[in-house]
């Protein structure tokens, strides 16, 4: 399908190289690549809204730019696409919600701003899991995203829009929000790269909030160079949000480069374990083989609470719902979205959010309005927290002899459409290696490193400790290399 | 039976700054609806609050200043519920538990008591919050079943302070809601102004048999909006309760509200219907950390408080009891008093000016001392001419009133409109010749014995002079020729 499109197949190097040259313009590009997501998308339904006018008023702007030698951004002419959970000024933002569906942010999040300053092209808002919730991006009030490997399988959630549509050939590089998996999942699932930074490295204004001690916007890329060109945009200190770190950012492109001769990578035993799917194993197994052999040494190390289910799932369901539940307040029906009329305020408030939020979403506000309880919040909330603090202290401890880690992103590759939707407690264990990540709050990859005997697609993790990024991405850029799938 | 009550009171004041404490929006009050806002204080989706800096430094006069320790880590709590006026669905405050602190524990504020003496009323604790929004039904432009929502207020800081049960009557209540208006508004953490809300309390009220040791049950008094209405509502609720308890009753905790123009409480809730705010530590926001060099900084800043100003004008200054209270009120009127004696005048002096004169133009025209047209140096420039004798105590009064006016010097005023005064004995000579050979019968009895009609004499040569005539030299001269 990707064969489609002549540009989609560059890197973002490329075209913005051909742009400077002018071998194309960014019209061309642009217009191309809308044109085949106007053909694909009925079938992945990885669009939640198209915005050729935007694009195109985008693209003519950096012709105009190279036509003058204007210096042009990083990202000049290079064909994006935004999960419909950060905010686009003018451009309705969904959360692929029927609370949202007619939202319109009169503001850009901080990483749609940094796009535009680097001369990006916005084609439009990618279908997920409903507010982020969710394992298959099938909790979507748009409908399923499909996988574009296997158009009968999910594309794994909650970006499953963002990793389709780089699967696809949609855009060339994309943005999503991980909160416990949620960029690599559905990177591992449709055979791209994603990238989960640390906490703190991309600012979260403008991402509509799930869990805000656990969400971060991550690229989406055919490449690893992509992901990493794409990191280096939107990453950095941003003063309209507290939480985002005073880090410098490096030069995220050479890292690349750097090879991994010297690393020591770790093998989480807990994330070999029972459940694990063989020919994921041996996928993964083949993608360790290749750092070992270009220099790295592997080590077995243990993770006694991040790694054991029990622990680092039931911690997370608690905090990112208890979380949810504050964050989701707002959706009211009284100053935006949707409102269902009635005659009192209660009985609106109770009917909005009835019809307003899916299954998925109010089963996630109970569970998170009830860990954070008055007389349950000890029991919950609090002991979550201080399972949080020994999770973290898991990974500390592994980096201290350890320089990477790697992991399978899920027990098994993309499951078939539907296949989970009646059993949550199915679908909250395929973010087992990923959710206790976010807890820790460290950054990760899923890199492709094999094919499933279905033919799927499957995703290495590469996880390091905390704005390690560079690290992950050197590991990440080998394994690629040397695959070459 | 005789019962006493136990008082508690949470008062929740607006700090003095221009921006809100989450957003970059003005925190002026007023402003057409909803056009002090943006996407953070509107809780847009995906906004997300940075606390201003500011805020904390005036929480952090207000804390020191009332003896409380600032805690060197702190955390915001969201405080979770419904309601049209609460854009996000909760309010960021903070809170006291086993493991979060508020900015500031402990202190206390001192109230004058019944027999002269004072009392400590300990606080609890001072800490941030962020204002809600307005809801509107009632004005001309809100159609019947519909209500509106300003979000204005949205996100203005506020502090609240919260006291210990410490206080035993309405009387002690409202002493205490004075002297924390005045350490407010001393420490330029408030500016204290009622009319804007921007002091509203509630007031925890119980009562329990004299020598009972054990809490009654309390009954909680939201926001009201005075002083004065706080000390009717309390008082109030305590008879309520009195009337309760005598006739068989059982004190019921509740949430009431005081309607000021009927002077009676309603029933908000009770505690079976009272909400769970399922607080939890704000995660759009780090923990506040105050380091000790901060808290110096901070402690430095603060102004001579009004206790300690009130027994160094005792100690330093000529003036009653009751001036010492005048002049001490508000910092600006002790600073300008302050200058006066500092550009020479005798405080006792300066004293009377400023209660007197200074503080009638005040109050008619409801401005602030910073906001007249005489300088401290005026005045005490005005005082002199009096000294000199240039000008009697009575003209300067006019001419006072002229420089308000004018903002012109004394001096100008006199030499513009010739008021210096007549002091030159040949000139008032020929004046009081003529008063005697206008008024021969008062003459008479005045040489008979009658002394009372030298105030005639003197009303005459005023004015005669036009009030310009030195009254020393002049009743001297009088008593020569009239003798």
């Amino acid at each position: 399908m990707a064969d489609d499109s002549v540009f989609s197949a560059q890197t973002a190097r490329g075209l913005v190289h051909g742009i400077r040259r002018g071998a194309h313009t960014a019209r061309e590009i642009t217009e191309e690549i809308l044109a085949h997501v106007q053909n694909t998308n009925p079938d992945i339904n990885a669009f939640i809204t198209i915005d050729e006018e935007g694009a195109l008023t985008a693209a003519d702007a950096v012709d105009q730019k190279a036509a003058e030698d204007q210096a042009l951004g990083p990202l000049a002419g290079v064909p994006i696409a935004l999960k419909d959970v950060l905010c686009t000024k003018g451009l309705r933002t969904t959360c692929a919600s029927r609370i949202l569906d007619n939202f319109i942010p009169p503001y850009d999040a901080t990483v749609v701003t940094r796009l535009r300053q680097a001369d990006a092209i916005i084609l439009g808002k990618l279908n997920m899991d409903e507010f982020a919730m969710g394992s298959s991006s099938e909790n979507s009030h748009f409908g399923a995203v499909k996988n574009p490997r296997d158009q009968t399988r999910v594309t794994g959630g909650s970006s499953g829009g963002s990793a389709a549509a780089v699967a696809a050939g949609q855009a060339l590089m994309t943005l999503g929000s991980d909160t416990g998996g949620s960029v690599r999942l559905p990177a591992s699932f449709c055979g791209v790269v994603g990238l989960k930074p640390t906490y703190g490295r991309v600012s979260r204004y403008g991402l509509i909030a799930y869990a805000s001690s656990l969400d971060q916007i991550g690229p989406f890329a055919r490449t690893v160079e992509d992901a990493a060109t794409l990191l280096g945009v939107i990453a950095g200190h941003d003063p309209r949000d507290s939480t985002s770190a005073h880090v410098s950012v490096p030069d995220y492109l050479l890292a690349c480069q750097r090879g991994v001769d010297g690393l020591t990578i770790g093998l989480p035993t807990e994330f070999f374990g029972e459940g694990l799917q063989s020919d994921v194993r041996d996928a993964v197994m083949q993608g360790v083989e290749i750092l070992e052999k270009n220099g790295a040494s592997i080590r077995e190390v243990s993770l006694p609470t991040a790694g054991h289910p029990a622990f680092a799932i039931a911690a997370y369901y608690i905090i990112a719902t208890a979380e949810a539940s504050s964050n989701l307040s707002r959706y009211d029906g009284v100053k935006y979205g949707f409102r269902d009329e009635a005659e009192s305020l209660i009985d609106m408030y109770v009917q909005t959010r009835s019809k307003g939020f899916g299954a998925e979403v109010k089963r996630r506000i109970m569970l998170g309005t009830y860990a954070l309880s008055a007389g349950y919040y000890d029991a919950y909330y609090r002991k979550a927290q201080q399972v949080r603090t020994l999770i973290r202290r898991d990974f500390d401890r592994a980096f201290e002899s350890c320089d990477l880690l790697a992991s399978p992103v899920s027990p098994t590759p993309a499951f078939k459409l539907g296949e989970k939707l009646d059993d949550p407690l199915q679908m909250y264990l395929s973010d087992i290696y990923t959710v206790s990540v976010n807890l820790a709050g460290i950054p990760g990859i899923s890199v492709p490193c094999g094919i499933s005997a279905e033919g799927l697609p499957i995703g290495l993790q590469l996880l390091g400790n905390a704005f390690a990024e560079e690290t992950i991405l050197s590991a990440a850029a080998v394994v690629e290399r040397e695959l070459a799938l | 039976m005789t019962y006493e009550s136990v008082i508690g009171l949470e008062v929740h004041a607006q700090l003095a700054t221009t921006t809100k404490i989450f957003c970059g929006c003005s925190a002026e009050f007023g402003g057409d609806p909803n056009t002090h806002v943006c996407p953070v204080c509107l809780g847009l989706p995906g906004a997300l609050p940075v606390l201003n800096q500011n805020v904390v430094e005036l929480a952090m006069h207000i804390a020191l200043a009332a003896g409380c320790t600032i805690q060197p880590r702190s955390r915001f709590l969201r405080k979770n519920y419904f309601y049209p006026d609460l854009p996000k669905g909760y309010q960021i405050s903070q809170f006291q538990s086993n493991e979060e602190m508020p900015l500031a524990t402990g202190g206390g504020v001192d109230v004058p008591t019944e027999d002269g003496g004072t009392k400590t009323i300990r606080l609890t604790r001072i800490h941030m919050e962020e204002d809600a929004g307005k809801s509107i039904h009632q004005e001309a432009f809100v159609a019947a079943g519909e209500s509106l929502v300003d979000v204005n207020r949205c996100g203005v800081p506020l502090i609240e302070i919260v006291s210990e049960p410490d206080l035993s009557t309405s009387e002690e209540a409202f002493h205490y809601l004075t002297s924390l208006h005045q350490l407010l508004v001393y420490t330029g953490v408030s500016e204290g102004d009622m009319e804007k809300g921007h002091m509203r309390i509630d007031a925890n009220v119980s009562i329990r048999p004299v020598g009972e040791t054990r809490l009654g049950t309390k009954v909680e008094i939201k926001n009201v909006n005075s002083f004065r209405n706080c000390q009717r509502a309390i008082e109030s609720e305590i008879q309520r309760q009195i009337d309760l308890l005598e006739t068989g009753g059982e004190i019921e905790q509740a949430t009431m509200l005081y309607d000021p123009d009927r002077n009676i409480l309603r029933a908000m809730r009770t505690k079976e219907e009272s909400d769970d705010y399922r607080y939890f530590p704000d995660p759009d926001l780090v923990p506040l950390v105050v380091d000790h060099a901060w808290v110096e900084r901070v402690q430095n800043q603060i102004p001579e408080l009004p206790e300690a100003k009130r027994a160094r004008f005792a100690e330093d200054y000529d003036m009653s009891a009751d001036q010492i209270e005048v002049l001490t009120a508000g910092r600006d009127v002790a600073d300008y008093f302050e200058a006066t004696v500092a550009a020479g005048v005798q405080s006792r002096i300066a004293a009377n000016w400023i209660q007197g004169d200074v503080m009638r133009v005040l109050n008619d025209r409801k401005v602030a001392i910073g906001d007249l047209r005489v300088s401290a140096e005026s005045l005490a420039e005005l005082i002199g001419l009096v000294d000199k004798g240039d000008i009697s105590t009575s003209i300067a009064r006019t001419v006072f009133d002229d420089m308000v006016e004018t903002g012109d010097s004394p001096a100008a005023i006199v030499e513009k409109k010739g008021l210096v005064q007549i002091s030159d004995a040949g000139e008032l000579d020929g004046v009081i010749d003529q008063i005697i050979v206008d008024n021969p019968e008062e003459v008479e009895r005045f040489k008979g014995g009658d002394q009372k009609l030298m105030g005639f004499f003197m009303g005459q040569l005023m004015r005669a002079t036009k009030g310009q005539a030195n009254p020393q030299k002049a009743s001297q001269l009088l008593r020569e020729k009239l003798g």
